[in-house]
């Protein structure tokens, strides 16, 4: 048995959390299925057999982006045919028929338009939670938010402030990529630096906004960047308790232009989702998100640690134009029978984990005889 | 139950079926996968894992079975069916010996009219053309029908093709060895018998076969335990497979997946069948990983869930395309998933031995 096994497994025992000595160590070795085990073992603690998802949809509402992120394939430069952005009574639409499919959330995140002003946003925000209270409105990362503040040359407050006045109620936590500079201006040297995009989650927070975190992994990071990133957003964590899920992000290699990158193999998946949760003990929940990772692979690591499958998302763009082969919607009834079938009790959640219905595993399979 | 298991494999003795039962549906996903991946670094103790280059030849997908599980078959006169030519084919072989490729998978339908004097033309041919490619090729479904057609017994059949160059037999076509299974996923296709019977056959002459399964459709449980131990009982009276290979029944474009809906197979079903097969299968040496159907993320898992092959390269497959999953995978690629896994990759020939190893870069 490894002993950086044995001296998680210890620290653990003890109510203690991992250092970043040990999570680094987790990520070199080979034991998938150790590291699975006290991943498991920590996620039952916090949320027994329950695997969250929810039923949202996804609204892309422009590609057209200042930035050129390296690892991204879905962008366009202002004045490409393929470039689009969305009227605001095609994002209506869009919402009209999520919530008419049972959605309880919209997740809208954008590139960075260079011509739409701070107005615009305002005005969605507005006319989606005038038209649609009901549903939960999760939009912008980070970087959105930084760029609207310089777009329209207010302090980032303001402009958290006025968007959460007229409807948004969380975000959604991409755009942190890896939070190292080294890697940073290697694959997104445009984007907001990881400082920054911690400093305005960290007032996104304090203005009581919940978001979510990401890491977009196996590209050209090291091991060691994980960990870094991990641990600036368990500090973060430490300070706001504003944070509720992490998502690791599987890098999709197609049509990027970070050529050498492969994206992660099936284990570093798991074992990636599995030492976020071992490390991670200020976050309540850890998501696979199937779009990038594929659903096979989701599924599997719902016995890695992993509390939540995500939602029924429709119409994702920008992991399918990096090459994501999963469908690009699911059924709730496809995410139920996926989750039971890794013996989990799917329950359908909101925006703020508040479970709204509690699916239980079908009745054992009678045919338990043998010869 | 799980200590009772493990003393079992620690001694040596094979699992029962309600052993395996109780595994496949009750055991920890990570308890199995321990287990399987233990018997596994048993089996195979230098951390090697293997793969061959290879490619498929569908050489017709005139088929008369129709299974109700399959995309790829046609009927004769339909407008797509086709049967290659001669020409063709030695074309795609000479394709895959410029790609360093050393196994032919040839498969086709359940061919209405060719006889055995078509396949024994052909495989001389190669034999001549190709020597370095083992013909590795015709399920055991085939060569019944060709054994029929020709007014052969099933020996006299096989005597003939492995002179004219056949070397080995793909597993293929087993399915579920269960026969209510298969007259509900595959009524014309041979009983489970039968296909025992070919392989067997085919063993008593010396040749090597692969076994198969196919699950994830209508089987039981129980069916799909008894599949196992069914292949098993055979290996021990005197079997020649070299490999068990499992994949899941894939229901796009398919009779039955309308029927049934999509679906299919989960991710952690596919980790259970691929660990438990390790772990029943004690007289099978190698249990593949299938990444033609789970694609390369799964197939990476597989290897720490007892599987300690990877298969072939596929330079050309058509049989799970045409359920629209279409996984690519380039020799370099597949070293890479092995390597990065921690295994060391081997390139192997069809009976398993090692041609070349890749190990890691200093």
């Amino acid at each position: 048995m490894s002993t950086v096994i044995e001296r998680v497994r210890a620290a653990l025992a003890a109510g203690e959390r991992i250092s970043d000595a040990d999570a680094l160590a987790l990520f070199e070795s080979d034991d998938l299925l150790a590291i699975g085990a006290l991943a498991a073992q920590v996620n039952r603690r916090k949320n027994g057999e329950r695997v969250f998802f929810n039923v949202n949809r996804h609204i892309n509402y422009t590609n057209i982006c200042v930035n050129q992120c390296r690892f991204c394939a879905f962008a366009r430069e202002a004045g490409d045919p393929t470039g689009y952005a969305y009227h605001l009574d095609q994002i209506l639409r869009k919402a009209a028929e999520a919530q008419a499919a049972g959605a309880t959330e919209l997740h809208l995140v954008g590139g960075l338009h260079p011509e739409l002003p701070f107005e615009f946003y305002l005005r969605m925000m507005a006319t989606l939670k005038a038209n649609f209270p009901q549903l939960s409105i999760k939009a912008f990362t980070a970087v959105e938010i930084d760029y609207f503040a310089r777009l329209a040359d207010l302090p980032v407050e303001q402009v958290i402030r006025e968007l959460k006045r007229l409807g948004l109620d969380s975000t959604p936590g991409g755009g942190a990529e890896i939070l190292g500079e080294t890697v940073r201006r290697q694959i997104c040297p445009e984007k907001i630096s990881g400082e920054r995009w911690l400093e305005v989650t960290e007032k996104l927070h304090q203005a009581g906004l919940k978001s979510n975190a990401t890491m977009l992994f196996g590209h050209v990071e090291g091991y060691a960047d994980r960990v870094d990133h991990l641990a600036r957003l368990r500090a973060l964590q430490d300070r706001t308790g504003g944070f509720q899920a992490f998502i690791p992000l599987a890098f999709q290699p197609d049509n990027t232009r970070i050529p050498e990158a492969r994206g992660p193999g099936g284990i570093d998946c798991l074992k990636t989702l599995a030492i976020s949760r071992i490390y991670l003990d200020n976050f309540d929940h850890i998501k696979a998100y199937w779009i990038m990772l594929g659903l096979k692979v989701a599924q599997v690591a719902l016995a890695f640690g992993v509390n939540d499958l995500d939602g029924t998302v429709v119409e994702e763009k920008i992991g399918h134009d990096a090459g994501a082969d999963s469908p690009q919607a699911l059924s709730k009834d496809e995410i139920i029978r996926q989750i039971q079938a890794a013996g989990k009790i799917a329950v359908e959640r909101d925006t703020h984990y508040q479970p709204l219905r509690v699916y239980p595993a079908p009745a054992e399979n009678a045919d338990a005889q043998t010869d | 139950m799980l200590r009772r298991i493990e003393d079992k494999l620690a001694q040596g003795q094979s699992l029962a079926g309600e052993d395996a039962l109780w595994l496949l549906q009750r055991a920890d996903l990570l308890e199995l996968g321990r287990l399987a991946d233990a018997e596994r670094l048993r089996r195979h103790p230098a951390g090697e894992v293997s793969f061959v280059v290879d490619r498929n030849v569908n050489y017709s997908n005139v088929c008369t079975c129709k299974c109700r599980f399959c995309a790829f078959y046609r009927e004769e006169g339909a407008a797509d069916a086709y049967l290659l030519d001669e020409a063709t084919i030695f074309a795609k072989v000479q394709e895959l010996v410029d790609h360093g490729g050393t196994q032919l998978l040839m498969q086709g339908g359940i061919h209405p009219t060719l006889r055995i004097d078509w396949f024994e033309r052909l495989f001389r041919q190669l034999r001549q053309r190709f020597p370095t490619v083992q013909i590795h090729s015709l399920s055991p479904a085939e060569i019944v029908q060709i054994a029929r057609l020709s007014q052969l017994s099933l020996e006299d059949c096989l005597r003939r093709l492995r002179a004219a160059g056949l070397q080995s037999i793909p597993g293929g076509g087993a399915e579920v060895l269960d026969d209510a299974v298969r007259q509900a996923i595959s009524p014309n296709k041979i009983s489970w018998k039968l296909w025992a019977e070919v392989m067997a056959t085919a063993h008593r002459l010396g040749m090597q076969t692969t076994a198969t399964l196919m699950f994830g459709s209508l089987e039981t449980p129980h069916q799909l335990v008894q599949h196992l131990l069914r292949v098993r009982e055979m290996q021990r009276q005197g079997g020649g497979f070299t490999a068990f290979i499992s994949w899941s029944y894939q229901p796009n474009n398919t009779e039955l997946g309308a029927e049934l809906g999509a679906g299919g197979a989960t991710g952690t079903d596919y980790l259970r069948v691929v660990a438990l097969s390790r772990l029943v299968l004690d007289n099978i040496p190698n249990i593949q990983a299938s990444w033609v159907t789970q694609g390369a993320k799964m197939a990476q898992i597989a290897l720490r869930f007892g599987a300690n092959d990877l298969g072939g390269t596929m330079l050309e497959e058509n049989v799970v395309a045409a359920t629209g999953v279409s996984f690519r995978m380039s020799q370099a690629e597949l070293i890479e998933l092995a390597r990065d896994a921690g295994f060391i990759p081997v390139r192997r020939t069809t009976d398993y031995r090692v041609l070349e190893r890749y190990p890691a870069p200093l």
